[in-house]
């Protein structure tokens, strides 16, 4: 069976909630009744075929071609599937998603991954702020599953995080980590101001040395037990992070923020 | 039966079924992977009196451990699946956690969870850490010498323990040699420990005793220095017996396991002074599992 393919016709002024079409909720629907279904733009609402051309039949599998930065909510608590983006997504990409695979080839908005629960999120562009975070007001950020940033990501990256992985092959901006209460980021380029502010627990593992708070103390140069484990774990992703010369296992740790619960560490590869 | 000059008794092992679980150490080197194996397996002969049944199934190289370095793969086998996980985690506490540069991890994945380091984590006194790496749940507990890491559980499956073989020899010394050669050939075969040490027991025991208050008690049919004091198993020129003991995680490891020793006590042969095989059970009332010799050397 051929994927479902969704081509845009054309760039709607007003940002499109995208949300209705998920692997889960097309299942055993025809594309006609695909086509019927009405998304809501601005203050309108408008139908799938006024929107897109649509084609194949597998709402297992979704693609999403001529995609722009004003189609929201794409992958919204996916539960299972694939969904592929050609072209950048708007914000709130794979929102709470509970397993599956999205992959977009250009950029990701604002809260990309915001408390994801499981599963696998690849951008190969770059995201916005508050990627794998919680929505304003929650206190849960993204609680597992697997996020893959090929470019930068803007601030805010793993706020209120609380277990997964979030890779960043470039640059973090400001906040990297904010307010972490567990999990992995880790950020291949540079990173931002106010990295891991106050963070309870978790790590950050960064390839360049950062610019630290005072609240982050010194703990040491280690070889630690988990680091290849955890490398190893990233073999299978089409990433840097699978280059076995960009492992390591000895790091500079420092253990923070102090200003919270002090439980957390920022990991910085050994020279 | 006779091989080599060795009669195969026309009998059979009583196994009984347990529950067992694996475990893979890690260290900085073999030396010390096998230093905290040692330990952690250390006083598991028997269910008798240990609690549990251990051994080292075997040595692993670095590409087989999850850490890429140097390992010993053990066994523990229990009756119950509480009492495996009470001698597991008190033994990894005790054995594992203190033995320099050691990590430990799980050696089945399925199964029934029980704690392998779930539990020994609070030694880090609120400094530990969790890792979730591909679904599986690490601790990297602060110590001394840096971090112990261990994984959060391993598996617990059906096993079966308590298959055996008899060695009847002419001498001592022959017997021994004979069941070292037989131990050699089996640790190469997986899923099996033989917990007796060095693979070997002695003392091979039967149900009951004179005295109300013990359980078991000598093999007198087929202690040689009786042979003329009680209801004797053993022909005059038998001077020494001695018996190894398997578990394994199948019937069917068991099965190799023994066909393996027995060929490697056969292949000595009678000009060795190797006489018989013979094997202990219960007249098969007590153990499900029965290990034909003839069968299993068929």
């Amino acid at each position: 069976m051929s994927a479902l393919t969704l081509t845009l016709k054309y760039r709607p002024d007003q940002r499109v909630d995208m949300s209705p079409l998920v692997c889960g909720l097309l299942q055993d629907k025809d594309p006609a009744e695909i086509g019927a279904i009405e998304l809501q733009c601005g203050k309108r609402k408008i139908p799938v075929n006024e929107l897109f051309t649509i084609a194949g039949v597998d709402t297992q599998q979704i693609i999403i071609k001529n995609s722009f930065d004003k189609l929201d909510f794409i992958g919204k608590e996916l539960d299972g599937g694939r969904i592929s983006v050609e072209g950048d997504a708007g914000a709130y990409l794979g929102m709470g998603m509970k397993s599956g695979e999205i992959k977009v080839s250009g950029n990701a908005g604002l809260y990309a991954a915001c408390e994801m629960k499981k599963g696998y999120l690849e951008i190969a562009g770059n995201a916005g702020d508050f990627l794998g975070g919680a929505l304003p007001g929650n206190k849960m950020g993204m609680k597992g599953g697997t996020i893959l940033v090929k470019g930068n990501v803007g601030e805010r990256a793993g706020d209120h995080m609380r277990r997964g992985n979030i890779l960043i092959e470039g640059n973090a901006g400001d906040y990297c980590g904010s307010r972490m209460t567990a999990g992995t980021i880790a950020v291949m380029g540079q990173t931002g101001r106010y990295l891991g502010y106050a963070m309870r627990r978790g790590t950050l593992l960064l390839w360049n040395p950062p610019q630290l708070q005072a609240s982050f103390n010194d703990c040491g140069t280690h070889t630690l037990a988990f680091l290849p484990i955890l490398f190893a774990s990233f073999k299978t992703l089409d990433s840097r992070f699978a280059d076995a010369s960009q492992a390591f296992d000895r790091v500079q740790r420092y253990a923070g923020d102090m200003s919270e619960m002090g439980r957390g560490e920022v990991l910085v590869k050994a020279g | 039966m006779i091989i080599n000059g060795v009669t195969i008794d026309a009998t059979f092992a009583e196994a009984f079924p347990m529950k067992a679980t694996r475990a893979i150490i890690t260290a900085q080197n073999e030396k010390w992977a096998m230093i905290a194996a040692q330990a952690m397996t250390g006083f598991a002969t028997s269910v008798i009196a240990c609690g549990c049944e251990a051994g080292i199934e075997r040595t692993l190289s670095p590409e087989e451990t999850p850490d890429g370095r140097p390992g010993v793969a053990i066994m523990i086998f229990a009756m119950g699946g509480k009492g495996l996980a009470k001698q597991l985690e008190t033994r990894a506490g005790q054995c594992v956690l203190t033995s320099p540069t050691s990590a430990l991890f799980a050696g089945i994945d399925g199964g029934i969870r029980i704690p392998l380091g779930k539990n020994l984590r609070y030694f880090g006194d609120g400094f530990q850490i969790s890792k979730v790496i591909a679904g599986k749940r690490y601790w990297r507990v602060p110590v001394m010498d840096g971090e112990f890491l261990t994984e959060a559980t391993t598996g617990q499956v059906d096993a079966v323990g308590g298959g055996n073989f008899l060695v009847l020899a002419e001498s001592q010394p022959q017997a021994l040699a004979a069941c070292e050669a037989a131990i050699e050939e089996m640790r190469k075969v997986p899923n099996v420990i033989m917990p007796f040490p060095g693979g070997v027991v002695r003392s091979g025991s039967k149900v009951g005793s004179k005295y109300k208050t013990l359980n078991a008690s000598t093999n007198d049919a087929f202690c040689p220095t009786l042979k003329g004091a009680t209801k004797t198993d053993l022909s005059p020129e038998i001077e020494s017996v001695m018996e190894i003991v398997i578990d394994g995680l199948t019937k069917e490891d068991i099965d190799k396991a023994m066909r393996a020793g027995i060929q490697a006590v056969c292949d000595l042969g009678s000009d060795n002074g190797i006489k018989r095989i013979s094997a202990g059970n219960y007249g098969g009332k007590l153990g499900p599992f029965h290990f034909h010799l003839q069968e299993i050397m068929a």
